[in-house]
């Protein structure tokens, strides 16, 4: 065990934890943030995507110990009211069905946005490509995502 | 207008509440009642058992109902308030909705399975929210001293038609909850919905959007314990042994102890649990046979040879039509089992106390949940309680209780609250799959092309009856045999969305169009022929009705532009499953000399479309599930243990995979039906038809991707 200083949605939190330990379950069980979701454990599915000093980043692989002092942000931290432009467009499209998968679709497709600010539609299968959903919601998340781009400030 | 029939009285129960005013209409989702109580605060509300459920309207006009079916992301707690507040009258920004927890005596078929809460509810929901329109009419009418026929209501307000008066249904909400409950109401007629029909977004995007705990999965309380469980490594073992030394010696781990053939570790993180987990020493031995895919194989040839079958449905002389037949077309069809993987895996929460049992958590199945602990604990099933979560996905395998039991049992055990966890691996390697099923089809043809005969033998691991002995073609030919044999298998398989017919559908038509190719007919003409024929001179018993089933058809042709389009091959496929009747026409273009998928068109009749927005996603999420498993599912076996453990060998849909899908709706005024499962049986065969007519290969085993050629098709 280890005690670990993190900067999480601009937040200080303390967390004693074996430094093996995903940020995913450090977020889940020890800063009791849920939003970030487990679905596989071996960065395959993309449900526990965050961002690691922006960039979408895997939580479930990624040890805490090797954060130092990067900023986390997860997406209760993506904006303060839900009114990211991806948040905003994912509830015009009404995209969830289930809704487990999102939260690391919404990560992935801010990161993705902040890169790509006109998005083809190929551009953004290849990008969204890695996050799972098992309900089928991907036609919605693609117009979605072409949705925000038009949203961006 | 229609009026219900002599509606009861005592299925209506209205309460005002002393303290805050408003009135609180408590409505019975069954037919039967007791006799009505007052109730007059809410305190007194849980215990009361003469009605099922209620809607309140408060003094600021905010309309809160309950929703009483679990949520799985089929969208019942979207529809079903809907339905309420459309008969209501209401804005539909001002209603909330609360999902209600599992209570018997309030509420019946908590369950969401079968695409069935739709269809069994929505008269039910109409009445409630027509009633509460009724009394806010009348009181509206009595505080104006008007006759109730001059006064209308309009979007939470009632309005006095001659003097254009109105007040609010908050301010009259109160007044309302002193008026008797009228005994009859009128419904409204499908021509005025105003919100059914509508786009209306899935009510926990909020939550959604922004990560707030809402599945099981995320459900913590201070001093809970978590698990996780150490199953046989194959079906057919069962444990001997177990060293739990290094486990317990871990930081973190509370307690390691065993229970029938699992073991479990329990400690203060899932990540302290999961990495103690791996360092168990365990022993298994043989219980019953290690089962490979090889020995399916070989198994599934033995039954279709076998002469101990189940008939479940005979038609005329089937012998003679084939031995007099002009034509005879014979093919075999084959599935894997498959998991179902929703994206939130297995995990429970239980807190057996001296007194009573708390279960929280994902299930499809509350009642089964309490009604097994109960069993499994020798109590009373009023000492569970259980709280329904959010899913994170389910598609039947939350529809078993074995993981909901385990958590009971460790909490049992270590005597205090436990969340179980499952890992992906455990999650797909710990059963209840989709069974492994083969088919054997006979088709005679007479000269003329005529279906005079059809056989169809279905076979399957631990599969009941794998076919739907009453479906189309059924009906439509006079000599007809349908039977199955089922293997008796240690692996366990359960309901995978749209059971049975989820790979059946496929199997179904994509014969049909090798029945229609060998009659040299158009396969959509062949079909409409059997249609008319069955309604013309019907065999036997027919449960689907002919009529949708060629509407949807007809549907499906003028949207897809069928047979009309150059350097598209189409292929066809009709499906009735869970009373909504779907047809689909996918589209095959020859790229660089090998086929691609490119689109799929969807015609689908569920009777009324509740809402247009849930209703459009459950067929295309059906269309892109039905796909994904067709294309990629396929999980083996290795003398009893799955080969495929997580999504890097088990392969789901990505989006860069997808066709393009159009989905069309027949509007008509039926009475709606389920949308949850029927988009997805027809998806496999309007592929695979459409691979044929581009490539002259018949797909006949899923995964499609694993067949020569077939790689990259979508």
């Amino acid at each position: 065990m280890a005690l670990f200083k993190l900067l999480v949605n601009g937040r200080n939190y303390e967390a004693d934890v074996d430094p093996e330990t995903p940020l995913l379950w450090v977020l889940r069980d020890h800063l009791g943030l849920v939003g970030t979701k487990y679905g596989c454990g071996i960065a395959q599915c993309g449900a526990c995507t965050i961002h690691l000093d922006g960039e979408a980043t895997r939580s479930c692989v990624l040890p805490v110990s090797a954060i130092g002092t990067a900023k986390v942000t997860t997406i209760e931290g993506l904006s303060s009211t839900g009114d990211h432009p991806v948040q905003l467009a994912w509830d015009e499209v009404d995209v969830p069905q289930c809704g487990y998968c999102q939260a690391g679709q919404i990560m992935t497709a801010a990161s993705f946005l902040k890169h790509n600010t006109k998005p083809t539609e190929e551009e953004i299968e290849v990008a969204m490509s890695g996050n799972l959903c098992r309900c089928g919601t991907y036609h919605r998340i693609r117009e979605a995502v072409k949705l925000a781009s038009t949203k961006l400030k | 207008m229609s009026t219900l029939p002599n509606p009861s009285r005592r299925n209506f129960l209205k309460l005002a509440i002393a303290t805050s005013g408003g009135l609180f209409l408590g409505f019975n989702w069954n037919t039967a009642s007791a006799d009505t109580q007052a109730i007059l605060t809410e305190g007194t509300l849980a215990g009361a058992i003469d009605f099922n459920s209620y809607l309140s309207i408060a003094p600021n006009g905010i309309v809160t109902i309950f929703s009483p079916n679990p949520e799985v992301g089929q969208g019942i707690k979207t529809a079903f308030p809907m339905i309420v507040a459309e008969e209501l009258d209401v804005d539909w920004k001002n209603v909330n909705v609360m999902q209600a927890p599992l209570d018997t005596q309030k509420f019946e078929r908590q369950v969401a399975g079968g695409s069935g809460s739709i269809r069994h509810s929505w008269q039910r929901l109409r009445k409630a929210g027509a009633t509460a329109r009724q009394m806010l009419l009348e009181a509206g009418a009595k505080q104006w001293k008007v006759p109730v026929a001059e006064c209308k209501t309009e979007k939470g307000m009632v309005i006095h038609t001659t003097s254009g008066r109105k007040l609010s249904y908050g301010e009259l909400a109160s007044e309302a909850a002193k008026l008797s409950v009228p005994s009859d109401v009128k419904l409204k007629e499908v021509k005025d919905f105003q919100l059914i029909g509508q786009v209306a977004k899935n009510v926990d995007n909020p939550k959604i959007l922004t990560g707030q705990p809402l599945y099981g999965i995320d459900f913590y309380r201070e001093g809970m314990l978590f698990a996780m469980i150490k199953r046989p490594s194959a079906f057919g073992l069962k444990l001997k042994s177990v060293d739990s030394t290094a486990a317990k010696s871990m930081s973190g781990i509370t307690d390691v102890i065993t229970f029938k053939n699992n073991v479990a570790v329990v400690g203060k993180s899932t990540w302290q649990v999961k990495k103690a987990i791996d360092l168990l020493k365990i022993e298994y031995e043989k219980e019953s046979d290690l089962e490979s895919t090889t020995d399916h194989n070989r198994i599934f040839e033995e039954l279709l040879n076998s002469t101990n079958t189940t008939v479940r449905r005979k038609d005329g002389d089937v012998e003679m039509a084939f031995k007099n037949a002009a034509k005879v077309i014979k093919s075999e069809y084959q599935c894997p089992f498959i998991s179902h993987s929703p994206l939130e895996p297995m995990n429970f929460f239980a807190h057996v106390k001296p007194d009573s049992v708390e279960l929280i958590g994902s299930t499809q199945t509350p009642e089964a949940a309490r009604n097994e602990t109960a069993k499994l604990l020798n109590i009373a099933p009023e000492k569970v309680s259980v709280e329904m979560t959010r899913m994170g996905g389910g598609f039947g395998r939350r529809l078993k209780t074995d993981y909901v039991l385990e958590a009971v049992e460790v909490s049992n055990l270590v005597k205090a609250p436990v969340k179980v966890i499952w890992t992906r691996e455990d999650d797909m390697t710990g059963g209840s799959y989709r069974p492994a099923v083969r088919y054997r089809f006979e088709a005679a043809l007479d000269k003329q092309g005529n279906l005079v005969g059809y056989k169809l033998r279905g076979v399957g691991m631990n599969s009941g009856n794998c076919t739907r002995e009453d479906n189309f073609p059924s009906g439509a030919v006079e000599n007809l045999l349908i039977d199955t044999v089922e293997h008796k298998s240690p692996i366990t398989t359960g309901p995978w969305r749209a059971p049975i017919t989820n790979f059946l559908a496929f199997a179904e038509q994509a014969f049909m169009d090798e029945v229609a190719s060998a009659a040299k007919k158009d396969p959509v003409q062949f079909r409409l022929e059997l249609l008319d024929k069955a309604k013309k001179s019907p065999t036997g018993a027919i449960k689907y009705d002919i009529d949708r089933m060629k509407s949807v058809i007809q549907l499906a042709v003028d949207k897809s532009g069928w047979g009309k389009k150059k350097g598209v091959s189409q292929g066809f496929s009709v499906y009735f499953s869970h009373f909504s009747y779907v047809a689909q026409v996918g589209e095959v273009v020859m790229q660089k000399g090998k086929p691609v998928l490119t689109k799929i068109y969807a015609a689908a009749d569920c009777g009324v479309v509740i809402n247009k927005s849930g209703a459009r996603q459950q067929i295309m999420g059906g269309i892109v599930d039905g796909l994904g498993h067709a294309m990629y599912a396929n999980l083996t076996f290795k003398d009893g243990a799955p080969q495929q453990s997580n999504f890097n060998t088990y392969r789901l849909i990505r989006m860069n995979e997808i066709p393009e899908v159009e989905v069309h709706f027949v509007e008509n005024t039926i009475d709606p039906t389920g949308l949850g499962e029927p988009a997805l049986p027809p998806t496999g065969a309007a592929v695979a038809n459409a691979l044929f007519k581009a490539t002259g290969k018949r797909l006949r085993n899923q995964p499609f991707a694993e067949q020569e050629g077939m790689k990259g098709i979508s």
